[in-house]
């Protein structure tokens, strides 16, 4: 097993200049800055419209050092193979191509194209961001965002339907790789990134993101809500390696201490879920619960 | 090399002696034979290329932008809702000044469901910045590709290569197809001015204000209005580049043509019918029978119809009585889309002039309604003794 990248030896080379278009606070800028880390400098980007083409700036000036090509919205799967047929038929074998997208880039409008890539078993690395919404046109819904969240487009009601689990799409395609992370954990961020890079075929990172603007809470506290989504076991780190799934970090170590925060203060946290009723609140913990008696059992 | 096969595979053995290598393609009849056939050369090792059967039209193009942006060259091929369900990625290859050739193999759009073929798959694409090519024959679809390439890699403009569904894509006929020295002559490898790499990384296609920006070095770049107009104003070039084409082409080849327009017994004609693409061809048989009559007509059809060769058009026209325009796709509420442009070329060239020919516009085939020889022959007949309308007319509707 690889030792865990700490703070201390992560890389110090940066590939994404300071002072983002970024929000205040926004979890993306650290699970990019972080992520580019991992990936180091011969990766060529792919990013569909969202929050990071916003925080990649406007032209002429750029906030990522590294080549990155802007592609329409439900075709970034495709497109990373188009640059992977390149670099084949270039002799440039070594140059890994990397998908950056949000979650309704992902889960919505690019599943299609997503799916044929990982089916053609594309070697590339897809990571798509989720905070939980069209964040970046102003908080309407997406195929992740959870059960009870206030959007603008569900504004009175909040979202009645279940948040879509991608890397569970993704994982009946038979990858070699599929992980969850969450900003609020760069280092794993890291470490699954490093894991994962080399490994045959379509790789796919999901990324738990926290988004102040989305939630609603003060941007200070993006980190704290992060990490209360994984210590309420509400939102599981994991990986799934050729087939096998497994608790990581975090929640690995949950399963040890054998206990979860209340998954109320997590969404007591957040003003988009204060239409959440106790009993709606209590329903959801059940589900977390049982979820977590399956967990426990697994370890015995 | 003579052969005799069909209008698919003269496309196909373009790709071939162009080298293209990245091909992505999504399966639509009547385009099918054309990517089978590429699917073939690079199986069996013959071509050097990726190809990549993808799950939609969409990504099929979305291949194509990455590859063309990362130095490859690229190709693509489609028919009707294919190419609709692409209209997003065209637009965006076009912005992003991408020189990908693609064949459209024209069929009719649904709904209702039609797999025959009409005009109105590319015609509706008129917009999006592509150049159009409408090819006649099998020799002008392989001569086409290959000049595609030359001039789209020149001007950084990317290329639709149309040609008529089953009349052309499945027909048999004899062509020439040239040796790959004489290809590899005429087309130097695709060397962009930039292509996404590692050493040197750029941030392409990134959100571009609607006005100039500094750059950290301080100087001024372009806004979206600046890339949007040099794109119209460089399309307007290739009009100029297209002979330097035709010129390269004829000198390596010993075939040549006016890339613009395609004349037959026009010279000394008093009537011309236009249209685009293989119903020109059908045209000549009845212009040589209206001759017989006595009647003074020629045909004349319209090979590059983006960027419009308006000047070429007029003068080509100039000083006939009528015009009449024949075409397999409209735009819906007003008429045919050639015969508008036909009408605002010669306004622009010959108004106030005597030599301003009167315009009839008819629509025919489509969603791949026979069109009968006897029945062009009578239309043209009728038009030339006594303009019919104003509107376009329809023939062989069965109201």
């Amino acid at each position: 097993m690889q030792a865990k990248t700490t703070i201390l030896s992560l890389p110090k080379e940066e590939f994404v200049h300071p002072g983002t278009r970024a929000c205040t606070g926004c979890g993306l800028a650290i699970a990019y800055r972080v992520g580019l880390k991992a990936l180091g400098k011969d990766t060529i980007l792919v990013v569909p419209p969202s929050c990071l083409t916003v925080l990649q700036g406007l032209f002429p000036i750029a906030s990522t050092k590294l080549p990155c090509l802007n592609v329409t919205f439900a075709s970034t799967a495709a497109a990373a193979s188009g640059l992977l047929a390149t670099l084949k038929v270039q002799g440039k074998d070594k140059i890994k191509v990397a998908a950056w997208a949000g979650d309704g880039g992902t889960s919505d409008i690019g599943l299609q194209a997503l799916s044929g890539a990982a089916e053609r078993g594309e070697n590339f690395i897809y990571l798509c961001y989720d905070n939980e919404g069209y964040m970046n046109t102003g908080v309407q819904r997406s195929g992740t965002t959870p059960i009870g969240a206030i959007t603008a487009n569900t504004p009175f009601k909040g979202k009645l339907q279940q948040k879509k689990d991608v890397p569970a799409i993704m994982a009946a395609h038979n990858l070699s790789y599929v992980a969850a992370c969450s900003a609020a954990y760069p280092l794993d961020l890291f470490d699954k990134i490093r894991k994962c890079v080399d490994m045959p075929g379509t790789k796919y990172i999901h990324i738990h993101i926290p988004c102040p603007p989305g939630w609603g809470y003060d941007p200070r506290y993006g980190i704290k809500i992060g990490r209360l989504a994984v210590e309420t076991g509400y939102y599981d780190l994991y990986e799934i390696v050729n087939g096998e799934f497994k608790l990581t970090a975090a929640s690995e170590k949950l399963v040890e201490k054998h206990k979860l925060i209340p998954v109320r203060e997590y969404f007591r946290a957040q003003s988009r879920f204060k239409i959440l009723t106790d009993a709606q609140i209590e329903d959801i913990q059940k589900q977390i619960d049982a979820k977590w008696a399956s967990y426990y059992k697994k370890d015995e | 090399m003579h052969i005799i096969e069909n209008g698919n595979v003269a496309a196909a053995l373009g790709v071939f002696l162009c080298r293209a290598n990245v091909i992505a393609a999504y399966p639509i009849t009547p385009q099918t034979p054309l990517t089978e056939k590429l699917s073939e050369y690079v199986e069996s090792g013959e071509m050097k290329a990726e190809y990549i059967p993808v799950e939609s039209e969409h990504s099929a193009l979305a291949v194509c932008i990455a590859a063309s942006s990362a130095g490859a060259r690229s190709f693509t091929a489609t028919s009707a809702n294919g190419l609709l369900y692409m209209h997003e990625q065209i637009q965006w290859a076009a912005g992003a000044r991408l020189p990908i050739v693609m064949c459209v193999v024209n069929r009719a759009v649904g709904a209702p469901w039609n797999v025959w073929n009409d005009q109105q798959d590319s015609i509706s694409q008129r917009d999006t910045g592509w150049i159009q090519i409408y090819c006649s024959d099998h020799q002008q679809i392989i001569d086409s590709v290959i000049k595609a390439y030359w001039l789209a890699e020149k001007v950084s403009i990317p290329i639709m290569v149309c040609y008529d569904g089953y009349i052309l894509s499945h027909t048999y006929m004899p062509f020439d197809v040239p040796d790959q020295e004489q290809v590899d002559a005429f087309l130097p490898p695709f060397k962009p001015d930039y292509a996404l790499n590692t050493e040197e990384p750029a941030n392409l296609n990134t959100v571009t204000l609607p006005d100039v920006r500094m750059d950290v070095r301080g100087e001024l770049a372009h806004g979206y209005m600046e890339i949007r107009y040099l794109l119209h104003e460089e399309m307007r070039t290739t009009l100029t580049v297209a002979l330097e084409a035709e010129k390269r082409f004829a000198d390596i080849f010993g075939r040549s043509g006016d890339p613009y327009i395609e004349p037959y017994l026009c010279d000394d004609a008093q009537y011309v019918a236009v249209g685009l693409g293989s119903l020109t061809y059908q045209l000549r048989v009845s212009v040589d029978a209206l001759r017989k009559e006595g009647i003074k007509v020629g045909v004349m059809g319209v090979r590059f119809y983006r960027p419009f060769p308006d000047a070429a058009i007029a003068n080509a026209l100039k000083g006939k009585k009528g015009v009449i325009v024949f075409e397999k796709a409209l735009s819906y509420g007003y008429e045919g889309t050639l015969a508008s442009d036909l009408k605002s070329a010669l306004y622009e060239h010959l108004a106030g002039t005597d030599t301003l020919p009167v315009v009839q516009n008819f629509i025919l085939g489509i969603g791949g309604r026979d069109i009968r020889t006897e029945d062009l022959t009578r239309t043209l007949r009728a038009a030339i003794k006594d303009r019919i309308s104003q509107e376009p007319v329809w023939i062989g509707l069965k109201l």
